[in-house]
């Protein structure tokens, strides 16, 4: 068995009914924290002879196991991987149990982020050791109760199936039965984790725990949260960015039969109505004169005009050797430019939020990736103490990064403090579309060398694009630097002695924000594309090149190779066909696709898609595979699908008739090849996504002899 | 006043004949498997059945539906051999279309036993999944399409 010491941060108090109560003290918590003196929520509720060793998990009498998941389920499998970490050090029966999102709460900080958000694939990777730790320390109470049950000693008892064994005897007793007993004892100073072979669920699967509410309508999602007495909210906003309501007139929308409330709000208008008919009516009766943004966004032509002048300002992020003079004395240059356009996160469930503002406190049931921000931003906007605050979170109908963002609970919260009676604020689609987070649109100048033998010396690429970090928090990015805007740029995994990576921030006025892989979806595609025109002017394959160029990258080469090998690379294909390749590595986790398209016409159809990953130890393998075909569709529609253009200050697109998303029709077979891997868990959601573009694009290429330069690819585009 | 016959019960209603049915159902009738999506009937994730076809409620007003037999996610019972092919094949992501999707596997399988990859296509061309589950439903089709010709093989899965 693997030794663990346990954590400093268990501690104990009693609580009711007899059982065994907790608080929890995570590192990197300071002990000023005022949220953090509170009992953790679940504790609170505990029922009598219950099991409930620390935050993460509960055993009731009937031996059901009751999971606390920390991070939100937005479709990545957290339900089940996460209580699948507690379940397997516990030796819980996994048909019995069940989990739940845990509450807004500082014990539920993701050790990888050291706070309670989730995002950036770091769910699994974050939570990997806290969580077994919390099922192992369940573990030892419980084996202990019922070596002492059955009069043995505990090292001749294990835990499995939730029962405590006698191994020599094979004699059991139900965690259920053992639950006050267990609850009595001192908690362990230190809990073993299980070794590699001893694992029962990780790394082969369990079934998901939250399929079955989802296919049969139970599923609570943040649209369906039902209140007594409440009312719907629907808020008109400025169609352009930026605009505050100057004056408003709700005389005729107030004549909507079913509107009780209107509420302004400083960037829009409220109905408070019965329903959802009556709200829209309503606003569709509201006359609202806007006060024009200060500093509107450009039209969709002179937002490129101003990225591409911007190429010329840039700061350096990387700079190996000198590529400047490398390029002088390159036998051969190549260069290119890339376009990549805004992009929505249209998650199928547009924005809601239900908000109950009543005499002791607040309860919020926001579909978010960030309940402590929630928490705390709804005792900001209500003037309560952050403990009278209780944050639910529902399913997410999608996330993506989207709800990293809280705009609609702000709106909710302050609707609710206007009417006081519980009220669900729900966004229309066309809400959703033209007051998004957009991933940001970005240009890439990108320069090569190559030396006589064909072999690329230098490596330049520049990018320009807004920047998410200095719209969210403008003093962070120093100097114009901002990392998150070069990722996937910066770290171009490739052997080449000269590289330089050079960024200019560009404010357009347009709302940006954490699109799934964030800064890969676009650096990669730029840089992935780009080497296939190096390749192409060199005279070599795309593969190869690559596989040769990864010196001292082995994981990406593994990959690389088995996408290769089980993608048919270098076989031949008919007429109009064409393959690309590309990989990238990002959240930890090593991703590479081979794409298969045909050119039909003026369309590309993409007819498979081979995807080969190492993620590290993965927890649940048939999440991985969803994760990576989901990333796969995401990728594709990006690719292939619509774009966010500016138009009149705001955007053009409203609906799925004009911002169209990958249908049944257009998916290709996809195949996932999982990497088995020793190396710590990495992340799933997102590292998919980056190379899928790239590799679709460098297909078309290979299909046609035209680069593409620009997306979503569209085989009438001027190179 | 507005009769509707959702999932078997016969429900009188104080709503306008273009009320639209999404709405009812989710605000007067609290069934909130149907969701809103898009409004258009763009995305299929409003997705209830008329008479056993497919219909987008966020634009049908319930008084073109009335007396009609509707049937929502929450009718189909939890065991229906299509959900049941969907958690084997553990299709659903984040799960917000699904109850869509499940109820266009449900009318053709009605109408198709046996369909083919461009019949699956074409009845799932109007249901919008940005999770991306496409692959998981033709499989869980095919295997729906299985159990319900050998029901036995349902009960073992």
């Amino acid at each position: 068995m693997l030794r663990v010491n346990r954590r400093t941060f268990l501690k104990t108090s009693a609580g009711a009914g007899g059982a065994l109560v907790l608080g929890l003290v995570l590192p990197g918590c300071g002990r000023g924290n005022e949220a953090m003196a509170e009992p953790v929520p679940l504790l609170r509720d505990l029922p009598g002879d219950a099991l409930a060793p620390n935050a993460f998990l509960r055993v009731d009498t009937d031996g059901s196991v009751l999971v606390m998941i920390p991070s939100a389920e937005m479709g990545q499998g957290v339900f089940t991987s996460l209580a699948m970490l507690v379940a397997e050090e516990m030796g819980a029966d996994w048909t019995r149990v069940r989990a739940e999102h845990a509450p807004a709460h500082p014990a539920y900080a993701n050790p990888a982020r050291n706070t309670q958000a989730t995002g950036g694939s770091a769910s699994v990777r974050g939570f990997f050791t806290s969580l077994r730790e919390a099922g192992a320390t369940a573990r030892d109470l419980l084996v202990r109760a019922g070596a002492a049950r059955l009069q043995v000693p505990m090292a001749e008892c294990r835990a499995e199936k939730g029962a405590v064994v006698h191994v020599n005897s094979d004699r059991r007793v139900p965690f259920g039965v053992l639950t006050a007993d267990a609850a009595r004892l001192s908690l362990p100073t230190q809990v073993l984790l299980k070794s590699p072979d001893e694992l029962q669920l990780l790394g082969r699967g369990a079934p998901r725990l939250d399929s079955p509410p989802k296919v049969s309508g139970r599923a609570l999602f943040g649209q369906d949260v039902q209140l007594p007495g409440m009312l719907i909210a629907s808020v008109e906003r400025s169609s352009r960015f930026g605009e505050s309501v100057l004056r408003f007139d709700a005389q005729a929308a107030r004549q909507i039969p079913g509107v009780r409330h209107i509420v302004p709000l400083e960037h829009g208008v409220a109905v408070v109505a019965d329903g959802f008919e009556a709200a829209l009516a309503g606003r569709a009766r509201l006359r609202i004169d806007w006060q024009p943004a200060r500093r509107p966004a450009p039209d969709e032509h002179t937002a490129w005009k101003r990225l591409h002048a911007a190429l010329d300002t840039t700061v350096s992020m990387r700079n190996d050797g000198n590529t400047a003079a490398a390029l002088t004395r390159s036998a051969k240059t190549i260069s290119a430019a890339y376009e990549i356009p805004f992009q929505a996160h249209a998650c199928m469930e547009p924005p809601a939020c239900t908000v109950h503002l009543h005499d002791d406190g607040c309860e919020l049931w926001a579909p978010t990736q960030v309940p402590e921000q929630v928490r705390r931003l709804a005792a900001e906007i209500t003037g309560l103490p952050v403990q009278r605050i209780r944050v639910h979170t529902p399913f997410l109908g999608g996330g993506f990064g989207r709800r990293l963002e809280h705009d609609f609970v702000s709106e909710a919260v302050h609707i609710a403090k206007a009417v006081r009676v519980p009220v669900k604020l729900l966004w229309t689609r066309e809400d959703d579309l033209q007051h998004d987070f957009y991933r940001p649109a970005s240009v890439h100048r990108m320069s090569a060398g190559l030396d006589a033998r064909g072999a690329p010396v230098a490596w330049r690429h520049h990018i320009a694009s807004p920047s998410i970090v200095a719209r969210r928090n403008p003093t962070a990015v120093k100097d114009g630097r901002d990392k998150s805007s070069v990722e996937g740029a910066v770290t171009l995994p490739y052997a080449i002695p000269n590289v330089e990576v050079g960024y200019a921030m560009v404010d357009l006025g347009v709302p940006v924000g954490f699109w799934r892989s964030v800064g890969h979806s676009q650096n990669v595609f730029a840089a992935e594309c780009f080497l296939d025109e190096l390749a192409a002017a060199a005279g070599r394959d795309p593969y190869t090149l690559r596989h040769e160029l990864l010196v001292g990258k082995p994981r990406l080469r593994r990959v690389l190779d088995l996408a290769a090998s089980r993608g048919d690379w270098g076989t031949p294909l008919p007429e109009q066909h064409g393959r690309g390749i590309a990989a990238a590595e990002s959240f930890h986790s090593y991703v590479a696709q081979v794409a298969e398209v045909v050119v039909e016409g003026d369309t590309v159809r993409v007819l498979r898609v081979v995807c080969a990953v190492d993620c590290g130890f993965i927890v649940n393998p048939d999440t991985v595979i969803a994760q990576m075909e989901g990333s796969v569709v995401w990728g594709l529609t990006a690719a292939l699908k619509g774009a966010i253009r500016l138009q009149n200050g705001g955007i053009a697109q409203r609906n799925f008739h004009d911002y169209p998303l990958l249908a049944m029709d257009e998916m290709p077979d996809v195949e996932v090849h999982l990497v088995q891997s020793a190396d710590p868990p990495g992340g799933v959601g997102e590292p998919g996504v980056p190379p899928l573009a790239p590799a679709v694009a460098n297909a078309v290429f290979a299909a046609t002899g035209r680069p593409v330069r620009r997306l979503p690819i569209r085989l009438g585009d001027a190179t | 006043m507005v009769d509707l016959l959702v999932n078997g019960r016969r429900h009188t209603l104080d709503v306008s004949a273009d009320a639209n049915l999404l709405w009812v159902l989710r605000e007067r009738l609290q069934l909130n498997g149907a969701k809103y999506g898009c409004g258009i009937a763009a995305c299929g994730a409003c997705t209830v059945l008329l008479e056993g076809e497919p219909i987008r409620a966020c634009v049908t007003p319930v008084g073109a539906v009335e007396g009609r037999r509707i049937v929502t996610i929450e009718g189909l019972g939890g065991d229906h051999p299509v959900q049941l092919a969907w958690v084997a094949e553990e299709v659903p992501q984040c799960g917000f279309c699904q109850a869509g999707q499940v109820l266009a596997a449900v009318a053709l399988l009605e109408k198709n036993p046996r369909p083919g990859e461009r019949e699956i296509n074409h009845a799932f061309r109007g249901h919008l999944c940005r999770c991306g589950t496409y692959p998981r439903i033709r499989r869980a089709v095919r295997r729906a399409a299985e159990w319900m010709v050998e029901p036995s093989r349902a009960a073992r899965k």
